[in-house]
């Protein structure tokens, strides 16, 4: 287990002040200008040895990814910096605790990304339902202005560093990083099509760089303890502190900050109180909020909560949140709300995303109560490949991959509830 | 529900000079010539002001911008926040839906809505005051369920408690928000397993609800009024 040492956010409950002092309490904003006088370059490198992945789902290796911003001269256009805390997967709520808790890391890390990869600006698009969560962030960020830290000068330096917080108005698809700069920019969140990258053309047309509240709030940490300490906790490869959000039926759900790769047996029985009624009870877990495939109970033993032990074993990491199914719970129609959620939320752009998740609503409807065929369990598969990559954003797959898991590890389940539906109207 | 404009729209629509002001503020975060990039916020203001969307609203908007009305309609239509047509006059009540809240308990909060407020999301109850809707996911999977009324996030909920929630918003007061079942915010319910020596004293609520409880103004809505 992690000790309190080595966690990042130490006020993740917010039983500490969450004003500035607070904060510098705790040990933000000490020494900022010293970590900005080993250059741009020294955060970059340290970022990409710290083993640092993204925390909004994907995983990509943030140093990589700043390394792609192309290199600054003069005559260059505006570069951007915008943090995606439109925090909307289902099961997910830890950047909301960061950034009512935890404001000035990530405003402390905005500096020191932005400054990293010479950006003139961050905007951070929060979404639309976390209002005190964005009135608690304006707040910190009219704080960290009126002490110097961010704006002419960011922190004693000589580096101008602007930080803005924009808000959508409850869109999902606004947590794609496309979608999500087209909203800032004041239209529909649809996503673009990539190439052009955001690195390349981003916000306004200028290189950008989109990443989750997250990856940006650990950041000062990193640098202050070293890019070794971040890569020594974890697995090979999946390096550093997560945290997680633990939802559903545990005896306790709640929000933690542990080790990456611990066990999912041993992050549950920890921190939640163990599965409701016990572990023999456990019937199924999404490991990484609503767009990962389900582990059914009996893979859960050995589960390793990281990014590579679960797309190994056709899940994923995303974004950690973990939404635990017990025995007592309608898988089938579990799945079913998921794909209304998609149905709901798909931006309507691409024909297989738009008509095939409505689509597949439909017929997982029909399969809640039986009411369908055997061999449409099959054809719904087909439709789920269909849809997925065959669309501008990842949507689409986010809307397959649950009906997909579904039909890997609970066939039998769907196929039982046909059968007894058909025989109980056979009867009738 | 479908996204389009109500069929009955006031005569016009004007922001209150404070509100005007403000918006006139909110441009300057963007570069010139980006003016557009605020129109959520000055949709959403306007939604503040007058509790729903109106057409003549959302023109004001995009005249303040300087974009055409189509784009700005487009932006009223897309994004799910914005309500189309009058909601209740003293609270609209937003239950979340999506998955973890309805295993643990979101349906039985939306019967309660049906039985208590209207049969049908969106609909207004008999005496004007209260409407409710499902909604997906609010991010607050870890209290679940949960409901958001106005700016504030009420958790942990029970049928017993959303009514109790109810009769209060209906006597004119403001009930605390956040968790009520006696949670600080979303630690484990029985008490801390990490972060024990990380305790203020002086820190008695959680930063949202504190903010909550400072300004007392849930539902209210920000039309000059006090």
């Amino acid at each position: 287990m992690l000790d309190d040492k080595d966690r990042i956010f130490t006020n993740l409950y917010g039983r500490d002040l969450c004003s500035l002092r607070g904060a510098q309490g705790r040990g933000h904003w000490q020494d900022t200008k010293k970590l900005m006088n080993e250059g741009p370059e020294w955060i970059v490198e340290q970022i990409k040895q710290s083993g640092l992945r993204g925390r909004g789902g994907a995983g990509f290796p943030t140093g990589l990814k700043w390394s792609f911003m192309p290199k600054p001269d003069s005559s260059t256009p505006p570069r951007y910096l915008v943090v995606n805390a439109d925090e909307s997967e289902p099961g997910t709520c830890k950047d909301r605790e960061i950034m009512r808790h935890e404001p000035h890391s990530l405003l402390e890390g905005c500096l020191l990304a932005g400054f990293a990869m010479h950006t003139t600006a961050a905007y951070i698009y929060i979404r639309g339902e976390y209002v005190r969560e964005r009135e608690l962030l304006q707040r910190a960020i009219d704080e960290a202005y009126s002490a110097g830290l961010i704006g002419r000068k960011a922190a004693g330096s000589d580096y101008d560093f602007d930080i803005f917080l924009h808000h959508g108005a409850g869109a999902y698809i606004c947590g794609e990083e496309t979608a999500l700069l087209e909203s800032l920019e004041g239209k529909k969140g649809m996503p673009r099509m990539k190439p052009p990258f955001p690195a390349v053309a981003g916000l306004y047309g200028c290189p950008t760089t989109v990443n989750n509240v997250e990856t940006i709030a650990v950041v000062p940490t990193i640098l202050r303890r070293g890019a070794p300490w971040f890569a020594g906790i974890g697995r090979a490869r999946n390096s550093g502190t997560k945290i997680f959000a633990i939802s559903g039926h545990v005896n306790h759900p709640c929000v933690v900050e542990e080790a990456m790769s611990i066990p999912l047996r041993e992050l549950i029985d920890r921190h939640c109180g163990g599965v409701r009624g016990g572990w023999k009870n456990l019937k199924a877990v999404i490991p990484g909020g609503s767009s990962v495939p389900c582990l059914p109970a009996d893979m859960c033993d050995d589960t390793l909560m990281d990014f590579d032990w679960l797309a190994e074993h056709k899940s994923g990491l995303g974004t950690a949140a973990v939404i635990v199914m017990d025995q007592s719970t309608d898988i089938i129609k579990a799945i079913w709300r998921l794909s209304k959620f998609y149905k709901h939320e798909s931006c309507g752009q691409c024909t297989p995303c738009r008509e095939g998740a409505g689509w597949m609503m439909r017929v997982m409807e029909r399969m809640v109560t039986g009411d369908a065929e055997l061999s449409e369990v099959d054809m719904l598969h087909d439709v789920s490949k269909q849809v997925e990559g065959h669309t501008i954003c990842a949507l689409g797959d986010a809307a397959a991959w649950p009906i997909q898991g579904l039909i890997r590890h609970f066939r039998h389940e769907m196929e039982d509830r046909i059968r007894s539906r058909h025989f109980l109207m056979a009867a009738e | 529900m479908r996204r389009r404009f109500h069929p009955e729209q006031p005569a016009g629509f004007a922001f209150t000079a404070d509100n005007l002001e403000w918006a006139k503020q909110q441009t300057k975060k963007y570069p010139d010539g980006r003016q557009a990039s605020a129109i959520i916020p000055i949709l959403m203001r306007a939604q503040e002001q007058e509790g729903w969307l109106s057409r003549p609203a959302v023109e004001t908007c995009a005249d303040l911008l300087g974009i055409a009305h189509i784009r700005a309609f487009e932006v009223a239509t897309f994004y799910s926040m914005f309500h189309l047509q009058p909601v209740g006059s003293v609270a609209h009540i937003q239950i979340c839906g999506t998955t973890t809240c309805m295993i643990c308990g979101a349906e039985e909060l939306v019967n309660f809505c049906r039985k208590r407020i209207a049969s049908q999301p969106g609909h207004l109850s008999k005496d004007g005051k209260f409407s409710w809707e499902e909604v997906e996911c609010l991010g607050a999977c870890c209290n679940a369920p949960m409901a958001q009324i106005g700016k504030d996030y009420f958790e942990d909920l029970t049928v017993t408690s959303l009514d109790k929630i109810i009769d209060e918003f209906a006597k004119g007061d403001f009930p605390e928000p956040g968790s009520q079942m006696g949670r600080f915010s979303s630690e484990p319910s029985t008490g801390l397993t990490t972060l024990i020596d990380w305790q203020s004293d002086n820190v008695t609520k959680n930063a949202a609800v504190a903010l909550a409880l400072e300004k007392g103004d849930t539902t209210r809505r920000i039309d000059g009024t006090k």
